[in-house]
């Protein structure tokens, strides 16, 4: 198919940097209406581009493109700022733009009272900026801006309360971690640019169908595979570098929803799927993919158990959910990945939301120990809440239910390994998922204390609004708002997926990706054994509720018990499996003390300043003899005049007599 | 005849006399007849060779030398007589101001 030109498209990612660049330069002096205003506005517009652009957008369309510049022009190769719009770039457009519309709603209620307002707007504008770019990119290399400046972007906002130490070290964390996967990312740009001759999607996808599948050995799809899966793993929290996003959580809970569960973090699934046709030509970076989703998700999932920060289980769960998307692009089920994704960015975006909204509601309280009875207090978050995590643990008919068995029902038409670990991640998902709904919003009474001043749980940036009450207070509408609307997307979102229709639409994408996959093989398999699955999977999201019900509802002294009884086994859960300490002792301090001894008292001081200062003492030195020939006396001159004189005389009588 | 070798060596011995005298005297009058001795040192060579070589312009470059001796001279001793106006010497080792 050829790409119909349509010059809609630049304006989609210009608007929200266009809104950012005005709140950054002009929003210090300005009111917080007009800040909200400018940055609801570019980012609304965004939005309703996208819409428009959707409406007339259809599974049989041609995709759209728009060269907006040159960029690069180095003999045969060329890469230009261009943009692109296929089925798959729309529904990424879609999500990006219309959570993130939301969530900048949110962020109004949720920012209003932190002295950096409009420094949070324009941010978020410039998140939202370069994640249009990552998504509507046409090569490579456009989208690697893109996936740049949505990692500053992040580490700015993880960074945003930058006064607090914690909050530093986590954006400096977030950012070196995904430094690591931008390397392996940017040596496949290489190995493409010197094999292919270009970044272009159509034209590198293009060349890579030609070449036979490698399914024999490893070659050169393979490496560009796994090295593009390094990168994937950076961005989107994956074994072994997915230890950055549970430290993210030091960000403002709007950014946790927004970049570390809704978008950001799921750009890695993006660009595996984009490079589909890759994956397809190389089945041992396809089995990597899966392995390393299927043990991402299983792993994150048991943290998320123990974790009595009601973020950092959403955290752990966002680490474990992305996993399963992992698994499903590695078993070739694209699009039911992708279809995760967005059922994903929908009830995760939403779970933090009403986690923010529980946050403020308590004043600045994270710790899950502390709260309880909240139902009684915030209906509505609680609500909403519920929906979402009815929707997170899979039970029918909320949107994460059909997603989930969508990859499950293809994970075990791959290996019956990957969808049994799926179907045990289902159902820790719903305990740990249920723990938090218990000890958040059930029981009769409220744990916690709500301080009447100094809300700010270690400098937060939290305030309290100035109510005069102690007890926990729903939140404003601007908050509520996002939350039931998500809370709608999240009950009806999967039927986007119903009879395969998500599949169909993003078929034009993944075709010649659909040669080794399963993809269309489970059809053919008797529907007795899909029902069987998906009975399956729904009876362990129901025994996870139950489980969770049973030990933080009915008997709240058993898990303490049950902590105790397992001693050290619970510790290191609780500890994360001590894999930051693992890495620290790996990692981290070799490369410090070998920065230290080698490099800085080695190299630097002995080499590089030694070189510098030698040089100027030795300068020092012969110039200091050399002083003494400037005398002053002006007849040690003319005996100088006079030496030098007879020396040329002598010369030249010497080579006169030779 | 006397041969022209005589000339240069007695031309280089004058030369070499005022090069030492500018070099060890401290009397600011002696240095400056030094000078004189090496210029007519000079002068003494270019007419040798005038005169071997049948060329005048050896002649008319000692008139040139001569002329601008003069005219150094003139303002020489006039520097001379100001410094030992404002100084009281003529010792150039005390002469040394401009020195580090």
């Amino acid at each position: 198919m050829t790409p119909t030109l349509n010059p809609l498209l630049w304006a989609i990612p210009i608007l929200p940097l266009a809104g950012a660049a005005i709140n950054g330069f002009f929003g210090r002096k300005a009111s917080r209406n007009a800040i909200s205003a400018v940055a609801l506005v570019f980012c609304g517009a965004a939005f309703a581009v996208a819409l428009w652009i959707a409406l007339h957008f259809s599974s049989a369309s041609s995709p759209y493109y728009f060269p907006l510049a040159h960029w690069i022009r180095a003999g045969m190769f060329s890469v230009d700022f261009d943009f692109y719009l296929d089925q798959l770039s729309l529904v990424m457009l879609l999500v990006v733009t219309g959570v993130g519309f939301l969530i900048h709603i949110y962020s109004v209620g949720y920012m209003w009272d932190d002295d950096g307002y409009y420094r949070f707007m324009s941010y978020l504008n410039l998140f939202m900026f370069f994640m249009l770019t990552l998504v509507l990119a046409k090569n490579y290399l456009v989208m690697f801006i893109g996936w740049e400046g949505v990692g500053l972007a992040s580490y700015l906002l993880i960074g945003f309360w930058f006064t607090k130490d914690s909050a530093a070290a986590a954006g400096k964390k977030a950012f070196i971690v995904n430094r690591i996967g931008d390397f392996g990312f940017l040596i496949a740009l290489f190995l493409m640019i010197k094999h292919f001759g270009s970044l272009d999607f159509t034209h590198v996808l293009a060349a890579v169908r030609t070449l036979p599948t490698e399914t024999a050995g490893a070659g050169l799809l393979t490496a560009i595979g796994l090295l593009l899966m390094v990168g994937a793993a950076g961005k989107s929290a994956q074994i072994p570098l997915y230890v950055w996003l549970p430290d993210a959580m030091e960000g403002p809970t709007p950014v946790s929803a927004l970049i570390h569960a809704a978008t950001m973090v799921t750009a890695g699934v993006y660009m595996v799927a984009r490079s589909s046709v890759i994956f397809d030509h190389a089945p041992t970076a396809m089995t990597v993919v899966a392995i390393v989703g299927t043990l991402t998700a299983l792993f994150a999932a048991t943290i998320g158990i123990a974790q009595t920060d009601i973020k950092k289980v959403l955290a752990y769960s966002t680490v474990s959910q992305l996993g399963y998307m992992f698994m499903a692009c590695g078993v070739g089920a694209f699009s039911a990945g992708i279809f995760h994704l967005m059922t994903h960015a929908f009830f995760k975006g939403l779970l933090f939301l009403a986690a923010g909204s529980v946050i403020h509601g308590v004043g600045g309280e994270q710790d899950m120990r502390k709260m309880g009875g909240l139902r009684l207090y915030m209906p509505w978050t609680f609500a909403t809440m519920g929906i979402a995590t009815l929707a997170i643990a899979g039970i029918p008919p909320f949107a994460g239910f059909w997603s989930k068995d969508e990859i499950l029902w293809r994970a075990f038409g791959a290996s019956w390994v990957y969808w049994l670990s799926g179907v045990i991640t289902a159902f820790i998902t719903s305990f740990y998922m249920f723990r938090l709904m218990y000890m958040t919003f059930g029981g009769d009474d409220y744990r916690g204390t709500v301080a009447q001043e100094a809300h700010g749980h270690g400098g937060h940036g939290h305030d309290d609004h100035g109510h005069g009450h102690g007890e926990p207070h729903e939140s404003p509408w601007v908050m509520l708002g996002p939350l039931v609307v998500l809370a709608l997307l999240s009950v009806i979102g999967g039927f986007v997926g119903y009879g395969n229709r998500f599949e169909h639409f993003l078929a034009p994408v993944f075709q010649g990706a659909t040669g080794i996959a399963p993809e269309t093989a489970p059809e053919s398999a008797s529907s007795t054994l899909e029902y069987l699955l998906m009975g399956v999977s729904i009876s362990v999201a129901g025994l996870g509720w139950f489980l969770a019900y049973l030990l933080y509802s009915r008997v709240p002294q058993l898990p303490a018990r049950i902590a105790a009884g397992l001693g050290g086994l619970y510790r290191t859960v609780a500890n994360k499996y001590y894999i930051d300490e693992l890495y620290a002792v790996l990692f981290v301090k070799p490369l410090i003390d070998g920065s230290t001894t080698i490099l800085w008292h080695g190299v630097d001081q002995r080499v590089i300043d030694a070189a510098v200062n030698d040089s100027a003492d030795a300068a020092r030195h012969v110039s200091d003899n050399m002083r003494h020939m400037q005398s002053g006396n002006l007849r040690s001159y003319a005996g100088w005049v006079a030496a030098g004189g007879a020396l040329v005389i002598a010369y030249m009588v010497w080579m006169g007599v030779r | 005849m006397v041969p022209l070798s005589y000339y240069l060596v007695l031309s280089g011995i004058l030369f070499a006399c005022g090069v030492l005298g500018f070099l060890i005297k401290r009397n600011i009058i002696t240095i400056f007849m030094s000078i004189e001795l090496m210029l007519n040192g000079v002068n003494l060579s270019f007419v040798a060779f005038a005169a071997h070589w049948h060329a005048l312009s050896g002649q008319v470059f000692v008139f040139f030398v001569m002329v601008v001796a003069a005219a150094e001279a003139a303002v020489g001793l006039a520097i001379i007589i100001a410094v030992y106006r404002t100084r009281e010497t003529l010792n150039v080792d005390q002469v040394n101001l401009l020195k580090l």
